[in-house]
């Protein structure tokens, strides 16, 4: 050790804090999330009509990801007492003690003011508002109001998730078009019943009760919820076809976007008709790993449809 | 939650975390000056010694 480190180290730690690692920083961005962003930003990037010089696009997916990162960060400060009873929380950096919550604060604060101002002045102002827009609609409105109030929480909340394709396709066009609306709403329909298949399993059930998080299988009943994901379904299926006519998809996307609503259906039907024991709970779990990659995949068409040159309909709207 | 110790010495683990954190923060903050720099650059395009400001 240096002198300055062995005198730190016999030093009282005189100030609470400062036991994070790398790692427990890293896990307040939620990776996992933070992974379904980048990818989907990119595709608005992709997807979006007009140039973009590929450094610049690659620091605008930068800004997105670390904008979405300190959005987690925020959300795992303000949660953490709720975070603390629930299973598949209880092991977050906050909740197990590494990083005090004030910690989080100013790491999630720093990141997003640095992400916000990056996008705004170095890609454009369009871009860097509608980021600043969707880390406050994440954490005022979906966190600090809607989660612990109303089982609707996802279904509104759900429009933080949407946001970076549009943010992506903003940086290129700088302004919102419809080609960008359409791609949010995938996201934004496609939210509700992801998570509402999520929240029937009976632990992670018994986790929000717990913890006093009205999601809808808490309040309204795992019947309710099922009539819900069905209902949902049947409204997403057909806005995934919006990309091919608003000008942004083609030929092969819209097959392979036809096929895709029939198993996703297929899925949401066994949900809604199995009711009792395991067959019930593995019927939430398919339907929840379906739709992580059917989302995946929708996304990932348009940019194939990209990389091999085949060209988009023409707009029948915008 | 745990408590947090205020009055102990740091120990070997908490000074290998810290050591961690230290670097991991140079070396963004060195990246960051590199993607600066280099976005500037491509903003502002070629023939940046000719430019009219």
């Amino acid at each position: 050790m240096s002198d300055i480190e062995t005198h730190i180290a016999n030093t009282p730690a005189a100030v609470e804090g400062g036991q994070g690692s790398v790692g427990d920083y890293f896990a307040l961005l939620k990776p996992r999330v933070m992974s379904l962003v980048i990818f989907t930003a990119f595709v608005g990037l992709i997807a979006a009509p007009g140039p973009i010089h590929p450094w610049i696009a690659a620091m605008a997916l930068l800004a997105i990801a670390v904008g979405a990162g300190a959005s987690g960060a925020l959300n795992m400060w303000y949660d953490a007492d709720i975070d603390a009873t629930m299973r598949r929380t209880a092991k977050r950096p906050v909740p197990r003690g590494a990083i005090l919550p004030g910690e989080a604060l100013g790491f999630g604060l720093t990141l997003s003011a640095g992400s916000v101002l990056f996008l705004g002045l170095m890609v454009n102002a369009a871009a860097g508002a509608l980021l600043a827009f969707t880390i406050l609609f994440y954490i005022v409105i979906y966190t600090m109001w809607l989660k612990r109030r109303t089982p609707q929480n996802i279904v509104i909340g759900g429009a933080a998730g949407a946001f970076p394709p549009m943010i992506g396709w903003v940086a290129v066009t700088g302004r919102v078009d419809l080609g960008a609306i359409a791609l949010f709403l995938i996201i934004f329909m496609w939210t509700p019943p992801h998570f509402w298949a999520l929240a029937l399993w009976k632990k992670i059930n018994a986790d929000y009760a717990n913890a006093g998080v009205p999601m809808l299988p808490v309040v309204a009943g795992s019947d309710e919820t099922r009539r819900q994901i069905l209902i949902y379904t049947l409204i997403l299926l057909p806005v995934t076809f919006l990309p091919a006519l608003t000008g942004t998809a083609g030929m092969v996307y819209t097959a392979a976007v036809a096929a895709l609503a029939v198993a996703f259906l297929y899925f949401a039907i066994r949900v809604y008709r199995t009711r009792e024991g395991a067959e019930a709970e593995t019927a939430c779990k398919k339907l929840f790993a379906f739709s992580t990659s059917w989302l995946f995949l929708v996304f990932a068409l348009i940019l194939i449809e990209r990389a091999l040159g085949i060209p988009a309909f023409a707009p029948v709207f915008g | 939650m745990k408590d947090v110790a205020v009055n102990e010495p740091f120990g070997p683990e908490d000074m290998a975390r810290r050591r961690k954190r230290a670097i991991a923060t140079a070396l963004i903050l060195l990246g960051l000056a590199a993607l600066f720099f280099i976005t500037t650059v491509v903003r502002l395009g070629g023939s940046i010694v000719d430019r009219s400001f």
